[in-house]
């Protein structure tokens, strides 16, 4: 008996100091690289616990034929490890709130606190869609209102908010589009027009909603060239799809003769909302011409881009289009809000239920908080910084196109690249420095481009750490163009080798 | 100024004198005068936090919600229990309020979330390759039906009538402008008639076995022989929309000999008991993610599960995170195979999906990583548990009538037989009770008929009362 004791302890201590050499090494292992969830996994381990069955125990209800054989080999872990896992893996990573992140075109604008708290009251998370209508009349006043107030900022008749993400919202607006032609028997319109400093998604989305994508060119100054736009237009055009202000940064002074020029040939106008940051309280797409418009609730409405989503794309109509919007429309009808399916002309479901609601619930809770004057005052001063910006760059940058932006700007690498400095080497480098950097390699039109949003929600103090991080990789680029090329080095991993992770794909554990 | 805008008048004064400006106006002068609103928006004045903590909450003391009501509604969102862990995780601002990952260096902590999530919904499938995610079940489904359209050059997709009511409707939608030809193969005691099939696998509009067919488009397709067809896939969801278990292995072995593409539409909680569709011969498993750790909240967000066999990966949609390493040799992961995607290809993606739902995956993947292998697997008991408690007693009352012989795990359609739908939805409500769907609204024939999810949270009280409030006994 003694001796089983001792050679227990004998064990357990050598255990034990197995156990400490293995701790050290997991140790080693995570200052070098965060282990996968799936390395840590222990048979008999849990971070679970339910209830005990309260009701009688049947065996053999789910037939032999259809019975699982081989369990799901999730990972076997304890709580406290799935915390320090996630929180291991939130510090290897960079949002709004670490720090400064000027990514053209995507609006980062800081994520208001209120409006996280507010998304998870019970009365909202913990509401199912089939609910019937009387149980369910605060979401759905949240939807009809949203729709109104986002009329009222695009100057379009009625706004749906199926749609679940930004490019969701530019198919749906464009199979709309199409419904319009085919409702009046002019199915020959099957080119959408398209400028070449577009975002990726228009022509991809063009393509997916069944239509022939032509590309336009820009002219000199970043607009639309209107002689190209001439003769790319014609009876087989069902509309054009326009940013304005365009992925330069720029507004095209000439939107009320692109407007005429697609209108006259019998198309529709689509505007891509991802820059609508820029012109909140000061024009609208509406009163530009557009007919149809997509907004990114998760850019302008300062909703959490998620790492990669939930957005929330609601797409505004004019009234003529208004019968081809998917089902259902939320409608109100003395203070009682429903949803109407009867409609005969409607493209039909892009989604399933309504949308990406608590994306929308957070959208909704932003413009209560700014109000009119308060969404004037974010475009005002997005355009102000991103101005403030680009004069300060414009001695240790090449800017192509040199005049008033709105919300963002571009630079390229013209001034570095005799020193071998490519714009993506300077976009490393700003990582050591603690920032995003900016969108890079976007618009196509401008070689080795760099777009800078800077969004309202940064200070003076900011723009100018930023533009001095900025300025001194300038400077490194001449005196020490190496450092720059082979940057970063604070970050917990060095440069990826993306052409193996494509070439030899590995995109499980065990593969 | 606004708590968000940080730049104050003297700020902005020195701003705008550096770029040599005197007023904000002359930032705008690039806007045609006659296009500028001259006037303030139509909106209500600005709220405090205060302000607006109050009326959102009256907004949502509108609400009949689970947490105060025991919801027996399931049909495609499903009040299943969220461990404590998920809203922690997901609060970390590291991580919702990071873009998709563009820069994989400050991006790690997300890419490799979303590579486990990658890897756990390939386990829990049992297929070789996942993406990041797509917006929903019934965007999940159509781009699966898209894969087998780029893969097989055929357009006809042949699709049950247990597939969700609607992602039929988003498939056809998509289809009408893809010019897709979509037949319906219809139920026979609550599960897809397969007898059916064997004529609509035939030529192409052989409509006497259609229930809906919604031929669009397209009218010079190939004709079918044995082996070969111009069906691009067969889609079938299970559980079915009623609950009703389906014969994955079948469909994946018919679709075969059709020289079609199978696709399932999966519960990622039944299927822990469940053979999975990587083990049945399915090429594509799609399905509603939702039940993974995340909130009902009205609809959305959700996110979508998209899984297939290894030789489909390129042809996939959306974000796909895979293992690389860096200069050093270190492990990392980066966003890959972007050569089938929108910012590369341009109207020659794949699809246009850009954002897709990563926060959502997130929160399958803690969810998983709690649950873990054994805890999956119990939650899925106890809904298989608590719903055949549930169908019996309700049985037992004689006001209802079963549809089908069919096995369930956690949700069964019931026929009433003493009162309308609605009328026991209305009363149920009264009693705190979310009731089931009223399957009318979506298949017209099934009259009086009640679709019922069960899950690890209802307790026997609340099936007790429910089945007595259901059969007309007050309380």
């Amino acid at each position: 008996m003694a001796d089983k004791i001792n050679e227990r302890q004998v064990n357990s201590i050598d255990n034990g100091r197995a156990e400490l050499e293995d701790r050290r090494q997991i140790e080693q292992n995570n200052r070098e690289q965060a282990m996968l969830i799936f390395e840590m996994s222990r048979d008999g381990r849990r971070a679970y616990s339910l209830p005990a069955c309260d009701v009688p125990v049947k065996e053999g209800l789910i037939p032999d034929a259809f019975a699982r054989r081989r369990d799901a080999d999730l990972p076997q872990v304890s709580e406290v490890d799935v915390a320090r896992h996630y929180t291991r893996l939130a510090g290897r990573n960079h949002g709004v709130d670490s720090s400064f992140y000027p990514l053209g075109s995507c609006t980062m604008k800081y994520n208001p606190k209120i409006n996280e708290e507010i998304a998870s009251l019970d009365g909202f998370t913990g509401v199912h869609p089939y609910q019937n209508e009387e149980s369910a009349q605060g979401s759905l006043q949240v939807l009809y209102e949203m729709d109104r107030m986002l009329s009222e900022i695009t100057g379009m008749k009625r706004v749906t908010l199926q749609p679940a993400a930004g490019a969701h919202g530019e198919l749906t607006g464009l199979m709309i589009i199409g419904a319009y032609h085919r409702s009046r028997g002019d199915a020959a319109r099957t080119k959408i027009v398209v400028p070449d400093s577009a975002h990726g998604t228009n022509p991809a989305s063009a393509a997916f909603a069944g239509f022939e994508v032509v590309e336009v060119k820009s002219n000199p100054s970043g607009g639309v060239d209107i002689e190209d736009l001439k003769l790319a237009v014609g009876q087989d055009t069902a509309g054009l799809m326009l940013t304005n202000p365009n992925t330069l940064g720029l507004f095209d002074e000439n939107i009320e003769e692109i407007a005429r020029i697609v209108h006259d040939a019998g198309g529709l106008l689509y505007y891509d909302g991802a820059n609508a940051n820029a012109i909140m309280g000061i024009c609208r797409p509406g009163d530009m011409g557009f007919d149809v418009v997509h907004l990114n609730l998760h850019k302008t409405f300062s909703t959490p881009h998620g790492g990669g989503g939930p957005g929330s794309g609601p797409v505004g109509v004019k009234e003529e289009l208004v019968p081809f919007l998917p089902v259902p429309v939320v409608e109100c009808e003395n203070d009682r809000y429903w949803l109407d399916y009867d409609r005969p002309q409607t493209i039909g479901r892009v989604r399933s239920f309504y949308g990406n609601f608590g994306v929308v619930l957070k959208a909704y809770a932003y413009i209560r908080t700014m109000g009119p004057d308060g969404l004037k005052n974010v475009s005002e001063l997005a355009v102000l910084n991103a101005n403030y910006m680009m004069k300060r760059l414009e001695d240790s940058f090449d800017i192509p196109y040199k005049r008033i932006c709105m919300h963002e700007f571009i630079l390229s690498n013209k001034k570095q690249e005799h020193n071998g400095v490519r714009t993506l080497d300077i976009a490393k480098r700003l990582l050591d420095f603690g920032y995003h950097p900016p969108t890079v390699y976007f618009p196509l039109i401008v070689h080795e481009a760099m777009m800078i949003e800077p969004t309202e929600t940064e200070s003076k103090e900011t723009l100018d750490s930023f533009v001095d991080a900025l300025i001194s990789i300038a400077r490194e680029a001449e005196n020490e163009p190496d450092r720059v090329r082979k940057a970063p080095y604070t970050t917990v991993v060095s440069r990826l080798d993306e052409v193996k992770a494509a070439r030899n794909p590995v995109l499980k554990w065990g593969d | 100024m606004s708590r968000y805008i940080p730049n104050t008048q003297e700020d902005m004064e020195q701003m705008l004198s550096e770029i040599g400006l005197s007023s904000v106006d002359q930032l705008f002068t690039d806007i045609p005068e006659g296009m500028k609103l001259s006037r303030a928006l139509d909106l209500p004045g600005s709220l405090s936090e205060m302000e607006l903590s109050g009326l959102m909450r009256g907004l949502a003391k509108k609400n009949a919600h689970c947490g105060e009501y025991a919801c027996f509604l399931g049909a495609g969102a499903y009040d299943h229990f969220v461990p404590a862990m998920v809203k922690q995780v997901l609060s970390k601002p590291e991580f919702y309020t990071s873009y998709t990952p563009y820069q994989p260096e400050i991006s790690q902590g997300m890419l490799q979330a979303i590579f486990e999530y990658q890897t756990m919904i390939c386990q829990l499938t049992g297929m070789d390759v996942s993406n990041a995610s797509m917006y929903d079940g019934a965007t999940a489904v159509t781009e699966a039906a898209l894969i087998a359209v780029r893969s097989t050059g055929k357009s006809r997709l042949l699709v049950s009538q247990g597939l969700h009511p609607e992602y039929r409707e988003v498939l056809k939608t998509y289809g009408k402008y893809n010019d897709l030809v979509i037949e319906e193969i219809p139920l026979r005691d609550g599960i897809t008639a397969v007898s059916e099939l064997d004529v609509m696998s035939g030529v192409k509009g052989s409509d006497g076995a259609n229930a809906a067919n919604t031929t669009l488009g397209d009218e010079n397709a190939g004709k079918a022989t044995t082996g070969k067809s111009d069906i691009a896939a067969v889609i079938v969801q299970s559980p079915n929309f009623l609950g009703a278990v389906e014969d994955l292995k079948w469909f994946g072995e018919f679709a075969a000999s059709k020289g079609a593409l199978s696709i399932a539409c999966v519960d990622p909680i039944s299927i822990a008991l469940l053979e999975p569709p990587g083990a049945c011969g399915i090429d594509i498993a799609a399905g509603e993610g939702q039940g993974l750790g995340n909130a009902l909240n009205y609809g959305g967000p959700y996110l979508g599960f998209l899984a297939a066999k290894k030789a489909f990966v390129r042809k996939m949609p959306g974000r796909i995170v895979g293992q690389t390493t860096d200069n050093e040799d270190k492990r990392g992961f980066v966003l890959t195979l972007q050569a089938r995607e929108q910012h590369i290809r341009r109207e020659k993606a794949v699809s246009n999906i850009c954002s897709n739902q990563a926060l959502n995956a997130l929160a399958a993947a803690v969810y998983m990583s709690v649950m873990g292998k054994e805890g999956i697997k119990e939650a899925a008991n106890l809904c298989l548990q608590k719903a055949h408690y549930a169908a019996e007693k309700l049985f037992a009352t004689g006001k209802f009538a079963k549809l089908s012989e069919a096995a369930f795990i956690k949700e069964f359609a019931v026929r009433a037989l003493h009162e309308p739908i609605q009328a026991i939805n209305e009363r149920l409500l009264r009693h705190g009770i979310i009731g089931g769907l009223d399957l009318e609204k979506y298949y017209p024939k099934m009259k009086d008929c009640w679709l019922l999810a069960v899950t690890e949270k209802r307790t026997k009280q609340e099936i007790d009362d429910m089945v007595r409030i259901a059969a007309g006994g007050e309380s």
